[in-house]
């Protein structure tokens, strides 16, 4: 999500599930959509069957996506930085871009600050002391008024698109064989493929999930390939997009809600420790535009904060207090997973709540985990199933061997529904906020997941006011409006995230207009303002509950356009808005790239931006005023050069993953592995080394389950029964291994054994000159449920997390294996 | 099983003839290859509609599981990587289950009358309260689908979800197919779908696609569209021409009649015998003798 923020504004899939069948190329790479998304594949089958669409698979795996695709070419797991960038210098040096969008929509004409470099495999800035980049060069030049400076002809050697020309001059199709090995043939034949895109009326799709998240360069992977989707003009285009598969039905809704410790709710973001002045911290975020006459919408930054509070604290936020600010944590560091677990490890945190959560087996290193939870005082698990984690001080012999006298954590249990078991919303991939209607109460003495937490917090705040405590204040103040605190209700909580008016919201234009009478609910977030006249407790999801009603349960499948807009179905945010960045469907007088998939027009009689969808514009924003498309950006365009968004530099590189098989980087051979990732220093003494571990292993999810979930269903259990993993034919007549035998795959921090299945799908490849092989791990086994019992496949995945979010890097490490 | 008798064509083992008032639509599921992804949604499907449960079994170094169809699962998919073009690796899953053949060997050779039934509109019914257990129709099935069970020595295999079809549903698995690779509609509608595909996958270079209908059996309900339709074997041993085995064949073909003709021979002999010679009388002499 940080990557699609840095690029184009918002991190979210640009398009939605629906609008694959509009595609002229989908390109699957990063993902397996047919295995792990097999309902949106339907989609891809729909383009395939009605839009004559082509179907590309790049994996290091021949896929279930394979097995239907037109082409697919095989990928070293972790190269695809090295693939994507040669596909970048393919386009540039092949003239196959979008010329009028480049110019127009992206940052291609912004002259780049003086002092940024890339050299040797590092950008301006960094301290090795530290592995951290100082970003100040990382910037764009800016003129006496204010604005970047510009050079519409590209002829500028500083100008962004010569920078990018310049960075990946050195990604050639030889290379990219060389690091990624890809066959020099495959790798152009793909290239050709989607370089053919390039057509102002021809669309590809990309469709990504954690094969490209979870690496130490997860971020930069997706950005590349938001890249490429700029240069060929294919954001804001209906059938075009990147389409960020979600792996869990709600985890879109986690990150919309701010459940990350320095989010809050609707991508607001927490304070540092630096910024204690209210007003240095909205200014900070409140971004002016970069260019004359753009919407820079974070400008109204300051509305969506203030009208949180209000939903927090009512009326004990007032503009004298700063609405609360000094009640809101100011962070000293970025408290991931990966450091939450590092604390605990080293015994500096002691109580954990892991809701719907298992991260026993969802961590990498599963022994370093288990350490941890035994530093605990106390571990609460809320969950509808009994987790492995939530027994993790017990002894399931060979799958989980620890000594239960020895571990002193005190485990508590507390079973709540499944998301069949209450009402409410869940927003899928497509940011469409869809609701749902509880099919069962939950059994025996399980509860909601609100009633639970409105238990703990209703002990907590009477502990605060009767023995006060450090610091009660945020806690004995927070508004809990519900008609029944011990229960508060999905509607209620989705009435408070949409948003009401606490006083007459009236026209900025026309003061005597009312929009909204005091008490009423808002229509959007265009209605939320700074001086506490609103409240809302997540901007972005404001119109999903209207003084019209539930937004979310409306169910008019009706699809005018015929391109599956169907507008009336749920509610998409922001503001009911199914394909974002929708200005840039049109060239600059407005009218559609493809008459044929008409987003939005202008039309100049009604002097409105008109169309199936509704305009990501300012409605009345002529055209020629040069409102850019991208409207969250500063800039109004979209982000070729990053600028300082991401921890790791502004344009993506191919850093090896930091278990390397190669233990060099053909690019730049003293840099080898990302330099700003986050490593741990115990954690970088458990990395193993390609002399050890020869095989590159990498982790996957297969159709038949769901994650650790579905192992305690009988019905997917009789369908994958019990743990495997793939290897190829040629590595396994090297180990004198055959499909059936019980194998040990073993890395640095442990082994697990399974079944071997010997397979065609995964070929070998020649990478900078060696034979590499890889192995393959499902991970969906662990100590509990009714499939057969294994071992929890993050024994074996290595404590390391990419530098701008932390993600692990579950896709790409060493093992080796043996017939066990 | 749901179906009337009204809809009953054909009965194992009966020579009674069936109603013949009600016009039925031939009715056929069309299974693309071209589009499965061998999710199992279908055998999921399968299992819940049907209250089916098998073992929890283990991984035999496949991706095939259950291993095989059992009483339990009456659809499997199976999972074939092959090489139709050295270098060109295609992964090829078929949803294997009854094909509800037009002329069904399970029908042919089973001994007991209704336990095989076939309806007008194409499918192929087991009515297990008529199953004398004897598995003959295992070995009439060219595609080695029905499976004995231990339990209650009954035969059992996919009904085409008759129950659903005759109340205008379509079976479980056509429903649950994420896809759109299962299909179900009249035959004529199925085929001209075929047509369809066949050009685009023809275009997509495939040259040789094409439906899988046998015409050994007399065609079949259930119809595949293949890549490759002239090497039905690249899909986990498609029979290339199936036909009922000739002892089968044998039995209810050459051999059923003349057995007949034989039966009704030795009765019309006796009635002849009876009309010439008269009842069988027993000489008094002789019951006398066996009184004493």
């Amino acid at each position: 999500m940080a990557s699609l923020a840095t690029t184009f504004g918002r991190g979210a899939m640009t398009n939605h599930w629906v609008d694959i069948k509009n595609a002229d190329v989908v390109v699957i790479m990063g993902g397996n959509a047919a295995e792990a998304h097999p309902c949106g594949f339907k989609w891809v089958t729909e383009a395939k069957a009605h839009n004559n669409a082509t179907l590309i698979v790049v994996d290091p795996r021949f896929t279930r996506s394979a097995a239907v695709a037109d082409y697919y070419a095989p990928i070293r797991s972790g190269s695809d930085i090295a693939f994507l960038g040669g596909l970048i210098n393919y386009l540039l040096s092949n003239d196959k871009i979008q010329h009028e969008y480049v110019k127009r929509f992206t940052d291609a004409t912004f002259l780049v600050n003086d002092g940024y470099r890339f050299e040797g495999g590092l950008f301006s800035g960094y301290d090795p002391a530290t592995h951290a980049y100082d970003k100040a060069s990382w910037a764009y030049q800016k003129g006496p008024d204010g604005f970047v400076v510009t050079d519409d002809t590209l002829q500028h050697p500083r100008c962004v698109f010569n920078l990018l020309k310049q960075h990946y001059s050195r990604y050639t199709a030889e290379m990219v064989a060389r690091v990624t090995g890809t066959p020099r043939e495959q790798f152009l034949k793909v290239c050709e493929l989607i370089a053919a895109t390039s057509a102002p009326d021809k669309t590809t799709t990309f469709m990504y999930a954690l094969g490209w998240t979870q690496h130490s360069v997860g971020t930069q992977m997706i950005r590349t390939t938001a890249m490429v989707q700029l240069l060929l003009g294919n954001i804001g285009m209906a059938g075009g997009g990147i389409n960020a598969l979600r792996g869990h039905s709600n985890i879109q809704g986690l990150t919309d809600l701010g459940l990350l410790s320095n989010m809050l709710p609707g991508y607001l973001t927490l304070a540092g420790d630096k910024e204690q002045d209210f007003k240095t911290f909205l200014d900070k975020r409140a971004f002016k535009p970069l260019r004359p006459g753009q919407m820079s919408y974070w400008q109204n930054y300051p509305a969506f904060h203030v009208s949180l509070m209000k939903s927090w604290y009512g009326d004990a936020a007032t503009r004298d207090n700063n609405w609360c600010y000094d009640w809101l944590p100011k962070l000293d560091k970025v408290y991931d997973v990966l450091q939450v677990f590092e604390l605990m490890h080293q015994g500096k945190l002691n109580g954990y709540v892991a809701q719907g959560f298992n991260p026993l087996a969802a961590f990498p290193d599963k022994a370093k985990i288990s350490r941890a939870l035994a530093n605990l005082k106390f571990l609460v698990v809320i969950d509808p199933l009994a987790t492995e984690t939530s027994e993790f001080w017990k002894n399931f012999g060979e799958f989980n061997e620890v000594n239960p006298a020895a571990i002193k954590t005190e485990v508590f249990r507390l079973p709540s529904g499944c998301f069949a078991e209450e009402d409410g919303s869940l927003v899928n991939s497509s940011r469409l906020l869809q609701w749902h209607y509880k099919g069962e109460d939950p059994p025996g003495e399980a509860k909601g997941d609100a009633e639970i937490i409105a238990g703990l917090f209703l002990k907590l705040r009477e502990l605060y006011r009767t023995e006060g405590g450090a610091f009660p204040d945020p806690i004995r103040n927070l508004t809990w409006p519900y008609r029944i605190p011990a229960s508060p209700s999905a509607e209620e909580l989705a009435r408070e995230f949409n948003g009401k008016a606490l006083d007459n919201v009236t026209d900025p234009k026309d003061p005597t207009k009312v929009l909204a009478k005091a008490g009423e609910q808002l229509a959007g977030f265009a209605q939320l303002r700074d001086d506490g006249s609103t409240a809302c407790g997540c901007w972005i999801f404001s119109g999903a509950w209207t003084q019209v009603g539930n937004m979310m349960a409306r169910r008019d499948n009706s699809d005018p356009s015929g391109l599956g807009n169907t507008p009336n179905w749920a509610f998409a945010w922001p503001a009911n808005r199914r394909i974002i960045y929708n200005r840039a469907s049109c060239d600059a007088a407005g009218k559609p790239w493809d008459p044929r998939r008409t987003v939005i027009a202008w039309n100049a009689k009604a002097t409105q931006w008109q169309g199936m969808d509704v305009p990501d514009m300012r409605p009345d924003a002529a055209p020629e005023q040069n409102v850019g498309p991208f409207i969250m950006n500063p800039e109004g365009v979209a982000r070729l050069f990053g600028v300082d968004k991401l921890a790791d530099g502004p344009f993506p590189e191919h850093y090896e993953p930091f278990e390397t098989p190669l233990g060099t980087n053909p690019l730049h051979p003293a840099v080898v592995s990302n330099p700003a990732a986050r490593l741990f220093k115990d954690d970088r003494e458990a990395l193993g080394s390609a002399k050890e571990f020869p095989y590159i292993a990498t982790t996957y999810r297969l159709t038949e389950h769901f994650h650790f979930w579905t192992k305690h269903a009988r019905l997917n259990a009789i369908l994958q029964p019990e743990q495997f993993v793939e290897i190829g034919e040629e590595l396994a007549k090297e180990k004198g291994i055959r499909s059936g035998d019980q194998v040990t795959v073993s890395s640095k921090r442990g082994h697990i054994k399974a079944v071997a299945v010997v397979t065609k799908r995964l070929k070998a490849l020649v990478v900078d000159g060696k034979l590499l092989h890889t192995v393959g791990i499902p991970i969906h086994w662990g100590f509990k449920g009714v499939a057969k019992n294994g071992y929890l496949a993050n024994t074996l995945t290595p404590f390391v997390g990419d530098a701008t979010t932390q993600t692990p890097e579950f896709k790409t490490f060493l093992v080796t294996i043996e017939k066990a | 099983m749901a179906l009337q008798s009204l809809d009953i064509k054909r009965r194992s083992a009966t020579t009674t003839p069936s109603a013949g008032i009600r016009s039925t639509p031939e009715l056929a599921k069309l299974i693309d290859v071209s589009k499965c992804i061998g999710c199992k949604a279908c055998q999921a499907a399968c299992m819940e509609w049907n209250d089916l449960r098998d073992d929890i079994g283990t991984t035999a170094g496949t991706y095939d599981n259950p291993r095989d169809l059992t009483e339990h699962s009456w659809t499997v998919m199976r999972f074939a990587e092959v090489e139709p073009e050295p270098g060109r690796l295609e992964w090829l899953i078929r949803k294997d289950g009854c094909m509800h053949c037009a002329d069904p060997g399970c029908l042919k050779a089973c001994p007991a009358p209704g336990a095989v039934v076939q309806y007008h509109n194409g499918i192929v019914d087991f009515h297990e309260e008529h199953c004398i257990g004897c598995g003959y129709c295992v070995t009439g099935c060219p595609f080695n689908i029905p499976r004995l069970s231990r339990a209650d020595a009954k035969v059992y295999k996919c009904t085409l979800c008759a129950d659903r079809v005759a109340v205008g549903l379509e079976p479980a698995c056509v429903k649950t197919c994420p896809t759109g690779a299962i299909m179900f509609g009249t035959k004529t509608d199925m085929l001209k779908q075929a047509a369809g595909r066949i050009t685009d996958l023809k275009r997509r270079g495939f040259a040789k696609a094409g439906v899988y209908d046998p015409k050994g059996v007399g065609g079949t309900h259930v119809i595949y569209l293949l890549q490759h339709a002239d090497r039905p074997e690249l899909y986990s041993d498609l029979p290339d021409n199936p036909s009922i085995s000739p002892m089968v064949s044998l039995w209810k073909g050459a051999v059923k009649p003349l057995t007949s003709l034989a039966f009704g021979m030795i009765a019309v002999g006796a009635f002849f015998h009876y009309l010439v010679k008269g009842p069988n009388r027993v000489p008094e002499e002789r019951e006398q003798e066996v009184d004493q």
